[in-house]
Order: structure tokens, then C-alpha cells, then sequence
């Protein structure tokens, strides 16, 4: 569905050309794979790179960049948008920030629905409140009413996971999406995005930091380092893995069931950023 | 050290705090967990004076505090923020963070101090006279915490101080902040929603849920499992299935 040959983004900065994202390769079809990296690793670029939503002065290479037989890379721009939204969601961060503060729950998910499947606002309407009754929200025809600002953080990401599948995707694009929630919350979330991805059989790439819990919910998981892929590993085979930066990122973290009195600090080397 | 009774906030219509009490020892470490809009922060901005309407008991050393705090009482108390981006001023370089309080609080010496207190925290000395914005996450919360302890304080008001940081760092700044506490003779009050961090750096751990705790425990039976709330049991139950990382097998 989704294929990334020798992907490169750059920066032109006044030092010179930066690289963000080097030579990644990666495809994604029906299956639920996992991004992780540390803050500056390029996986959020990576994922963004896929739908061309780049900030502006990137520069995107690739020997391929393709999303089910659309070429990325060339694509026009009312191509992109078909793609965006309708055939890839992105789910981002914070709903704070991603839903708009003047419009109900419900109008955003019913002109979503509209945009790329057209119909009535009668219509439309009623597929907003079937859509959150969806991502299991017990009241959808009362939350529709409500303006982002009188819902919940948990809520308001199901907001954007209704809005998300309302075209109907083949691949959902998750970005640090419980980042900002509770632990009870966030496993709800991460629970609902595992089940709808499975009965929809759509595709899921989920970025985040946190390696413990993307490989929970993840078949496969692609470790990143300084723009770079670093490991690629199935998630059962974690304890496992092989390279010492991934290794790192779990011996550095603090475990609720064993006590030790200073943690592991990690060493980088400078030849992890090599390729 | 710090001794906490009956302690409530209200905003408005609404108790954000509804009768917490708990006590540190000098030199120990208390742990408030629970998930957002618990009120874990509303009690530590409390005890560091940035509430003033607030009923109960607050003690530092056994003697009570005053609602509004005089300046000595910042001297021996100090805080530490999540996001040292946002408490650290940007148009200010790191030595003019350092040597405020100083200043404010009359304590000569203060070119000396202020190198002593960058060496403390493991930052080089070239990181004087840099500004926030050049420096990365983890060194920016190392300032944070240079200048929380550059007074002199005895106890160290900590919320969610590796939250923003990536796990590398992290480790880095748990390290640090446990060495800091064993050099200085610290008191720590720590706020956080991960369970592991907070097991990690404190020996008693208070669960908050609703403005309320609801459980006091050690950190070593949060470890084991001896929880008598049904809260205490969820989050542990949560922080094992989604953050406890797999142990790495030795190759």
C-alpha cells in the first residue's frame, strides 16, 4: 500500500544541507507497524514525507515514494488531497490543536465525510453521530453538539479518530497520538485505533517514543536514529533485538518491578548515525 | 521535613484538593501519582507558595508556613518545573538565570557559585553564557535544576521533571537528581503520572484520584503489587502491560 525506497528529507540551513531523514526504505500494507526514535530521529518526517505534508524549505528525495500505485513524489496536488484524508488518515499529538476550536464535534466529522464522499448535510450528519458511536462514544448524537473545548482530551481524540474514518481509509497514520492523555485513557485510545485498524483491515503505522508500548500494539517495529532506520524487528522479538541503540532505549528505562538503584545511561556512538 | 494536614484548594466552585495530608522525612523522598486533573500538582504548587487559598496545615522543619510565604522560606524551598522551556527565560542567558536568585536573596559570591552550581549538574562550563534555545532538553532541565539548587534549598518541589524528555535523558537526569539528594542531604517532593519514575526516586508513594488520596503505600510494595485500592491496582496494572520495558537478553 505504502512504499518508501531511499527516502531523504534535508534542510538547506546556513551551514549547509541538514539531513533529517536518510535513505529509509520501508512498504506498510494491511498490518500495524510501529516508528519509534527519540526526539530529532525523523520518524514524524518520515510519516509526513508519505503524504507530502512537509514543512516548507524540505526537500523531499526518494527512489520511490509511492501510496497504492500514486506516485507521491509527482503527484498534483488535488491528487494529494484525495489521498490525505481520504485514503491515509493522520491522527496527530493533541486534538486541542488539531480540531477547529468553532465548530462542533459533529459539523467537523460531517464536513470531513462530505469532503470526499459528498451527499447531503442531512446525510453527513447522521454519519457524524454513527462515527462516534463508532470510536465508542456513548452519547455521539449529544457529543456532536459539543465544541472541542467541552470535551475531554480522550474525547476529543475520538473526535479525531471519528473524523479520521470517516472517508473510509486504507491506512491510518498515528503521530505520538496518546502522547498527551492518561495511562487509562491512552490504553482505551490505543485500544480502540487496534480494534477498528483489525475489523476495517486498514493499515496502521503508529509513531511514537515510547518502544514498550508501540510494540504492544505493533507487528513490526522499525527503530530510528538520527534519520536513519536502525533495527527493524518483529515486536514479539524485542527483548531480542539486536542493535545497541535499541537496546538502550529499553536498559535506560525505569522498571516498576525491578528496583535498581542508578539507571543505564546510554552511550551513544557516533557510528550509529553512520550508515 | 515537610509535613502536609488536611490540606484544600478551592477554585471556585470546585475543590481541587479535598483534605491531603502526608509527611516527608529530611532527606526523603514522597511520590504523588495519579492521572490528570487528580490535584497531584495543585498540592505541590500549594506547599511552594504559588497558591495562596488554601485551609490546612502545611509544615516545613515543624514550623507552620504562612499563606503568604516570606522570602527565606524560597531560600530552603525550591521548584522544578516539566517543560524547562517555559521557565527558563529565553531572552536571558543561562549565567543570568543562575545568578538571579542569588541577587534576590542577598548571597555574595556569586561568579563562584555560579560555576559550581553548572559543574553540579554535570554541564560544561561553556554553557554559561549560552541561551535556553541552545541548548537541548536535557541540558535546559539541568539548568532548571542548577538554579533550583543554587540557594542552597533543602527541599526540591519536582513536577513531572523528565516528562519532556526523551528516555535516554531521562535515565540521565534520574541519576542526577539521585545523586543530588545523597550529596546535598535533599527532601524530595515528586509529582509524576509514571509510576516507574516515581518507585525509582521515592520511598512512600501517595495515589491521588478525584482531589483526594487514596492510598499511601511504600514504594516497595507498589513494586510488589500490595495495593489496597482498586486505583493503585489500575495504574500499576497500566504501567505494567503498556510502559514496563521487556528485560533485554544478554548477548
Amino acid at each position: 500500500m505504502l512504499r518508501i525506497r531511499n527516502l531523504t528529507v534535508s534542510f538547506r540551513t546556513p551551514t549547509g544541507i541538514s539531513h533529517a531523514v536518510r535513505e529509509v526504505s520501508l512498504s506498510v500494507g494491511r498490518e500495524k507497524v510501529g516508528i519509534v526514535g527519540e526526539s530529532g530521529s525523523g520518524k514524524s518526517l518520515t510519516a509526513r514525507a508519505a503524504l507530502r505534508l512537509l514543512p516548507p524549505g524540505a526537500i523531499l528525495e526518494a527512489e520511490e515514494l509511492s501510496f497504492d500505485g500514486t506516485d507521491v513524489l509527482r503527484a498534483r496536488e488535488s491528487d494529494m488531497r484525495r489521498i490525505r484524508g481520504g485514503r491515509a488518515g493522520l491522527i496527530l499529538q493533541d486534538p486541542k490543536f488539531s480540531l477547529n476550536p468553532v465548530m462542533t464535534a459533529g459539523a467537523q466529522i460531517a464536513e470531513a465525510w462530505r469532503a470526499h464522499r459528498g451527499g447531503t448535510r442531512r446525510q453527513a450528519a447522521h454519519a457524524a453521530v454513527d462515527l462516534l458511536a463508532q470510536v465508542r462514544i456513548r452519547h455521539p448524537a449529544h457529543v456532536a453538539d459539543h465544541y472541542p473545548h467541552e470535551l475531554s482530551g480522550g474525547m476529543g481524540q475520538r473526535v479525531m479518530i471519528a473524523m479520521m474514518l470517516a472517508p473510509g481509509p486504507d491506512l491510518l497514520i498515528a503521530d505520538e497520538p496518546t502522547s498527551a492523555l492518561d495511562a487509562t485513557v491512552q490504553a482505551d485510545i490505543l485500544r480502540l485505533i487496534d480494534d477498528l485498524v483489525s475489523r476495517r483491515s486498514m493499515g496502521l503505522v503508529l509513531i511514537s517514543h515510547d518502544l514498550p508500548l508501540v510494540s504492544h500494539f505493533c507487528d513490526r517495529v522499525l527503530v530510528m536514529y538520527a534519520g536513519r532506520i536502525v533495527e527493524e524487528l518483529a515486536a514479539r522479538d524485542l527483548a531480542h533485538a539486536k542493535h545497541p541503540y535499541t537496546r538502550a532505549l529499553l536498559t535506560c528505562l525505569p522498571s516498576l518491578t525491578h528496583d535498581q538503584p542508578r539507571l543505564p545511561v546510554m552511550q551513544r556512538d557516533p557510528a550509529w548515525a553512520e550508515a | 521535613m515537610i509535613a502536609v494536614r488536611d490540606l484544600r484548594v478551592r477554585f471556585g466552585h470546585t475543590e481541587a484538593v479535598r483534605g491531603v495530608s502526608f509527611g516527608v522525612p529530611r532527606g526523603g523522598s514522597f511520590g504523588l501519582v495519579g492521572e490528570s486533573g487528580s490535584g497531584k500538582s495543585t498540592v505541590l504548587r500549594a506547599i511552594a507558595g504559588l497558591i495562596h487559598d488554601w485551609t490546612g496545615r502545611i509544615e516545613l522543619d515543624g514550623e507552620p508556613v504562612a499563606a503568604r510565604r516570606p522570602k527565606a522560606f524560597f531560600r530552603r524551598v525550591q521548584m522544578v518545573f516539566q517543560d524547562p522551556y517555559g521557565s527558563l527565560h529565553p531572552r536571558q542567558t543561562v549565567d543570568r538565570a543562575l545568578s538571579e536568585p542569588l541577587i534576590v536573596h542577598g548571597i555574595g559570591d556569586v561568579q563562584s557559585r555560579v560555576v559550581r552550581a553548572l559543574a553540579d549538574v554535570s554541564l560544561p562550563a561553556s554553557a554559561r553564557f549560552r541561551y535556553p534555545h541552545q541548548l537541548s532538553g536535557g541540558q535546559r532541565q539541568r539548568v532548571a535544576i542548577a538554579r533550583a539548587l543554587i540557594t542552597g534549598p533543602q527541599v526540591l518541589l519536582l513536577d513531572e521533571p523528565t516528562s519532556a524528555l526523551d528516555v535516554s535523558v531521562q535515565a540521565e537526569v534520574l541519576n542526577l537528581l539521585t545523586d543530588l539528594q545523597r550529596e546535598h542531604g535533599l527532601t524530595y517532593v515528586l509529582v509524576s503520572h509514571n509510576l516507574a519514575v516515581v518507585a525509582h526516586l521515592c520511598d512512600r508513594v501517595g495515589v491521588m484520584q478525584a482531589a483526594a488520596v487514596v492510598e499511601e503505600l511504600s514504594a516497595a510494595d507498589l513494586r510488589a503489587g500490595r495495593a489496597a485500592h482498586p486505583h493503585t491496582a489500575e495504574l500499576r496494572r497500566l504501567s505494567l502491560e503498556l510502559e514496563e520495558p521487556e528485560p533485554v537478553a544478554q548477548t
